[in-house]
C-alpha cells in the first residue's frame, strides 16, 4: 500500500497528485503560464509556415486556373460532390470534438478529454478511408491521373492530365498532414491515459489541436475550390 | 556502492559544468553521447560552427576546382572519328574525319585522351556543388545556427532558447539534409545549377535519382532553418530577462529576429516549391511543363519568392554581428540605435516584395518595371544601416582587433556590393549586365564580402567567450590581410570581365578574358591560404591558447558582463538584471574587467562603474 508522506515538499514530489498536477515547467521558463504561453505561440508560427506551404498550391491552382479553365472545369466535374461534402462534415465534427477535448481538459475532465482524442482519431480515421478508399483508389482504376499515368479515355480537354496533377498534389499534402495529425492524437490519447493533461498542464492538447483546426480550414478552401466551382 | 566511488560520483557532480570544466570539454567520462543527446543551446551552436565550417571547406574547395579550371581559356582537341583517339599535332595524312572539341583543363588532365566535352559537365556539376553547399548548408544556417544559438539566449539573459529540443532536431535535420546532399554528390552530382530552374532540372539526368537526392535534401534542410527561426523568434519574444524591453536589447538580437521572421515566413515556400518539382520529376506531374500547360515561370517565381527573401536571411545575421563589433571596436553607443533595430525589420519586410527582379528578362513588362523600382526600396534600410555604422565609428577609439579588422572590411566591401546591386536593379543596365560576371561578383561582395567576411569576424569576437581561450592576435591579422587581399582579387576583376560580356557558368571562355580569370584565380588561393591560416590559428589556440577574461573587449551585452568565458551550464550564476543599456560606453565601466584586460583605450570620463 503506498504511503502518503505525511508533509510533501512541494507539489511536484507529492505522488498522490495526478501527475499533471505535479507537472513542471522545464527550468527555463518562470511557471507554467509562461512555458504555455511560449509554446503556443510557437504552434501559432508553425501554422503560418503551414498556411504559406498550402498557399503555394493554392497560387498554383489559381494560375492554372486562368490558364486553362476549360481544364478545370472539365475536371471538377468528375470529382463527386458527395464524398467531398461528407468528408467536409467529417471533419467539421472533428472540429468540434477536438476543441471540446480542450475545454475537458481545461475543466478537469479527464474521462472526455480521452473520449474526445479518441473521436477525433476515429474522424481522420474515416476522413482517410474516404478519401483512400471511394475517391483515390477509383481514380487509380479510371485512370484520373496526374502527368503521364493519365489514361481517362474520355478526357474534355488535353490539359486535363494537369488539373489532375494539381488535384492529387494538393489533396495529397493534405492528407498526408491528416496522417500525422491521427499519429498526434494516438500520442496524445496514449499521454492522457496515464494522466498527464490537466488543467495546470495541456500544452500537447492545445497544440495539436491548433495544429488539426488548421487542417481544417486547409480542406474548407479546397473542397468549393476543387468540388464546387464549376 | 562503495564509499570511494560516491566520492568520485560527487566530486564529478561538483566538477560538471564548473569553470574548470568548460562545456566544450570532451574529456571523460564526457562522452560522444553527452555531446550528440545535449540540448544546451551552446553545445548545439558549437556542434553547427564545426558542421558549417566542414561544409565551408568543401563548398570552398569546389569554389578552388572551379577557379583552377578557369585559369587557361578554352582545350581545342581534335578526335579521330574513326578510332575514338585523341590526335596529337598535326593530322596524319591517313585519318579521313576527325572533329574539334573544345573542353576545359580539368578534365584535360583527370582524363587524358577522353573526350573533353565530358569533362566540361564535370565543371557545371562542380560549379553547382559550389553553390548548393555555400548557399544552402553554409551560408543560411552559418551565423543564426551558429553564433546566434549560443549567443541568442547569452545576450537575453535566459537559460536556454525556448524549445531547446526542437533546436537539438534542426541540428539532426541539417545533418540529414546534407547526407542526402552527399548521397546525391557521391551518385555523380548534379549540373542544374543551384537554382534548380525548371525544365532543365526536370529533364536533366533522366534515370538517375541524383537531382531527386539533392532537391530532398534542400526540402529537408528547410526544417532545419524553419525550427531555428521558430525558436528565436519565440526566445526573443518570451525570454527576455527582467528589465530588457525590446529597445533594451543588443541589436545582434534585432538582426537575428528580423532574419528569423523570413526563414519562417519565407522556407515554407521553397518547401512546396521543392515538393514540386520532386513530384514533376518522379510523376511528370506538370505544373512546371509546358508540354502539359504547366509554366516553368511559375517555378522561378516560386523559387525567387523564397529565395530572395533567403538572401536577407543571410546578410542580417551577418549585419547584426555588425552592431556588436562596431560598437565594442569604436568604444561608443551604435549611433541611431532605434533606425538600426527597424532597419533590420524594414528589410524583413521589403525582402518579399523584390523577387521579381530575378526575373527581368522572364516575366512581363509592367512587372519588371515595378520590381526594377521596389528593389531600390532595399538601398534605404541598407544605407541606413552602413551609415548609422559610420557615424558610430566617427570621433571612436577605433581598436585594429582581427575581428574590428573584419567589422571595417565589412563596411567596405558591403558598400561595393549594395551599390553594385543598383546596377543590376536598373533593367536598362541589368539587359547588358545580367547572366554575367557581373552577377557573380556582385553576389559574392555581398554574400562573402558582407556574410562571411563578418562571420570570421564574428567568430574572432566570441572566440573567448565559445572556448574561454584567446587566439594570437599577429596570426589572426595575418589571417585577414590574406583574406582580405585575396577576395579583392578574386573577385574585383570579375566585375570588370563581367561588364564587357563573360558569361556566368562558362567552362570556357575567349582569351581575352584571360587575364582577369587569372587574377581571379590567384585571388582564390590567396583566399585559401588566409582561410586556412585562421583554422591554424583557432586550432592553436583550442591547444595552447592563453585562458581568456570573462570579458575581454571589455563590451557591455550580457554575454559578456554575466557570465564566465565559457559560460557555465546554465548560462548565469544569477538571472541577470539589466541595469544599463548595451552600448552605454559613455557611463558604464565594463563589468567582469580588470584594467588591462582589454587592450582598448579606456573612456577618459568615466563617472561610475559597477
Amino acid at each position: 500500500m503506498a504511503s502518503i508522506p505525511a508533509h510533501p515538499t512541494s507539489p511536484a514530489e507529492d505522488l498522490s497528485r495526478p501527475p499533471h498536477e505535479r507537472y513542471q515547467a522545464a527550468s527555463h521558463f518562470k511557471d507554467r503560464e509562461h512555458e504555455f504561453d511560449s509554446v503556443k505561440m510557437g504552434v501559432w508560427l508553425f501554422l503560418a509556415t503551414e498556411i504559406l506551404l498550402f498557399s503555394g498550391m493554392f497560387c498554383a491552382y489559381f494560375i492554372f486556373r486562368l490558364l486553362h479553365p476549360e481544364a478545370f472545369i472539365a475536371g471538377s466535374h468528375l470529382l463527386e460532390v458527395k464524398w467531398g461534402l461528407i468528408n467536409t462534415i467529417v471533419l467539421l465534427l472533428s472540429s468540434y470534438t477536438v476543441a471540446s477535448g480542450v475545454r475537458h481538459a481545461q475543466t478537469g475532465n479527464l474521462k472526455w478529454l480521452k473520449i474526445n482524442i479518441a473521436l477525433t482519431f476515429l474522424a481522420g480515421a474515416a476522413f482517410l478511408g474516404i478519401k483512400f478508399y471511394f475517391e483515390y483508389w477509383h481514380k487509380i482504376q479510371v485512370g484520373e491521373l496526374p502527368g503521364k499515368f493519365f489514361f481517362y479515355p474520355y478526357a474534355r480537354s488535353e490539359y486535363e492530365p494537369l488539373w489532375w496533377g494539381v488535384y492529387w498534389v494538393a489533396t495529397g499534402i493534405h492528407a498526408s498532414h491528416v496522417i500525422v495529425g491521427m499519429g498526434l492524437f494516438a500520442w496524445l490519447f496514449l499521454r492522457a491515459r496515464r494522466g498527464e493533461f490537466g488543467p495546470g498542464h495541456y500544452n500537447a492538447v492545445e497544440g495539436v489541436g491548433l495544429y488539426w483546426h488548421i487542417v481544417d480550414i486547409v480542406w474548407i478552401f479546397l473542397f468549393p475550390l476543387l468540388y464546387l466551382i464549376h | 556502492m562503495s564509499h570511494a566511488a560516491h566520492d568520485h560520483h560527487a566530486s564529478y557532480l561538483a566538477y560538471k559544468g564548473s569553470p574548470d570544466d568548460p562545456f566544450w570539454s570532451v574529456k571523460l567520462p564526457r562522452t560522444i553521447w553527452d555531446w550528440a543527446s545535449t540540448i544546451d543551446h551552446k553545445k548545439i551552436g558549437v556542434m553547427y560552427l564545426v558542421a558549417i565550417l566542414f561544409m565551408f571547406f568543401l563548398g570552398g574547395m569546389a569554389a578552388i576546382a572551379v577557379r583552377t579550371e578557369l585559369w587557361a581559356p578554352t582545350k581545342v582537341q581534335t578526335i579521330n572519328d574513326a578510332t575514338g583517339e585523341v590526335i596529337v599535332g598535326a593530322v596524319p595524312a591517313g585519318v579521313k574525319s576527325h572533329t574539334e572539341v573544345r573542353g576545359n583543363w580539368i578534365g584535360h588532365r583527370m582524363g587524358e585522351g577522353e573526350n573533353l566535352a565530358k569533362s566540361n559537365e564535370l565543371y557545371n556539376r562542380t560549379m553547382t556543388l559550389h553553390g548548393v553547399i555555400m548557399v544552402f548548408l553554409v551560408i543560411v544556417p552559418s551565423v543564426p545556427a551558429s553564433l546566434g544559438n549560443f549567443l541568442l539566449p547569452l545576450m537575453l539573459g535566459a537559460k536556454d532558447v525556448a524549445f531547446p529540443r526542437l533546436n537539438l532536431a534542426s541540428w539532426y535535420v541539417y545533418l540529414v539534409g546534407s547526407v542526402f546532399a552527399i548521397i546525391a554528390i557521391i551518385q555523380g552530382g548534379v549540373d542544374t545549377g543551384w537554382t534548380f530552374y525548371t525544365p532543365y532540372s526536370t529533364t536533366t539526368d533522366d534515370g538517375f535519382l541524383r537531382v531527386t537526392w539533392m532537391v530532398t535534401g534542400a526540402f529537408i534542410l528547410g526544417f532545419s532553418s524553419i525550427f531555428t527561426g521558430l525558436n528565436f523568434v519565440v526566445t526573443v519574444h518570451k525570454l527576455r530577462a527582467p528589465g530588457m524591453g525590446w529597445f533594451d536589447m543588443p541589436l545582434f538580437v534585432w538582426g537575428i529576429y528580423g532574419a528569423a521572421v523570413i526563414q519562417v515566413l519565407a522556407t515554407p515556400v521553397i518547401g512546396i516549391t521543392l515538393l514540386l518539382m520532386i513530384f514533376e520529376r518522379t510523376f511528370h506531374v506538370g505544373i512546371f511543363d509546358p508540354r502539359l500547360g504547366g509554366d516553368p515561370v511559375l517555378f522561378q517565381h516560386f523559387f525567387w519568392f523564397y529565395s530572395h527573401p533567403v538572401v536577407y536571411v543571410m546578410i542580417l545575421p551577418g549585419m547584426a554581428l555588425m552592431n556588436e563589433m562596431i560598437a565594442t571596436g569604436a568604444r561608443k553607443p551604435i549611433f541611431g540605435y532605434r533606425a538600426v533595430a527597424f532597419s533590420s525589420l524594414a528589410i524583413a519586410g521589403i525582402s518579399f516584395i523584390v523577387w521579381g527582379h530575378h526575373l527581368f528578362t522572364s516575366e512581363g513588362e509592367v512587372a519588371a518595371i515595378v520590381f526594377s523600382a521596389l528593389t531600390f526600396l532595399v538601398a534605404i534600410p541598407s544605407a541606413v544601416k552602413v551609415f548609422n555604422w559610420l557615424a558610430t565609428l566617427y570621433k571612436g577609439s577605433i581598436c585594429l582587433n582581427t575581428w574590428n579588422l573584419y567589422a571595417l572590411a565589412f563596411l567596405f566591401l558591403f558598400s561595393i556590393g549594395g551599390l553594385t546591386g543598383l546596377f543590376l536593379g536598373s533593367l536598362a543596365v541589368d539587359l547588358h549586365l545580367h547572366d554575367t560576371y557581373f552577377v557573380v561578383s556582385h553576389f559574392h561582395y555581398v554574400m562573402m564580402g558582407g556574410t562571411i567576411i563578418a562571420f570570421v569576424g564574428g567568430i574572432h569576437f566570441w572566440w573567448p567567450k565559445m572556448f574561454g581561450k584567446m587566439y594570437n592576435e599577429v596570426g589572426g591579422t595575418i589571417g585577414f590581410v590574406l583574406v582580405f587581399i585575396g577576395f579583392n582579387l578574386t573577385f574585383f576583376p570579375q566585375f570588370v570581365m563581367g561588364s564587357q560580356g563573360m558569361p556566368r557558368r562558362y567552362a570556357n571562355y575567349v582569351s581575352e578574358y584571360q587575364l582577369y580569370h587569372q587574377l581571379s584565380t590567384i585571388g582564390a588561393y590567396t583566399l585559401l591560404a588566409g582561410f586556412l591560416t585562421h583554422l591554424v590559428n583557432f586550432l592553436y589556440s583550442l591547444a595552447a591558447g592563453p585562458k581568456a577574461a570573462p570579458n575581454p573587449w571589455g563590451s557591455l551585452t550580457l554575454d559578456w558582463t554575466n557570465t564566465s568565458s565559457p559560460p557555465i551550464e546554465h548560462n548565469f550564476e544569477h538571472e541577470p538584471v539589466v541595469v544599463h543599456g548595451p552600448y552605454d560606453y559613455d557611463n558604464v565601466l565594463p563589468p567582469q574587467t580588470r584594467p588591462g584586460d582589454y587592450i582598448l583605450p579606456k573612456p577618459a570620463d568615466v563617472a561610475t562603474g559597477h
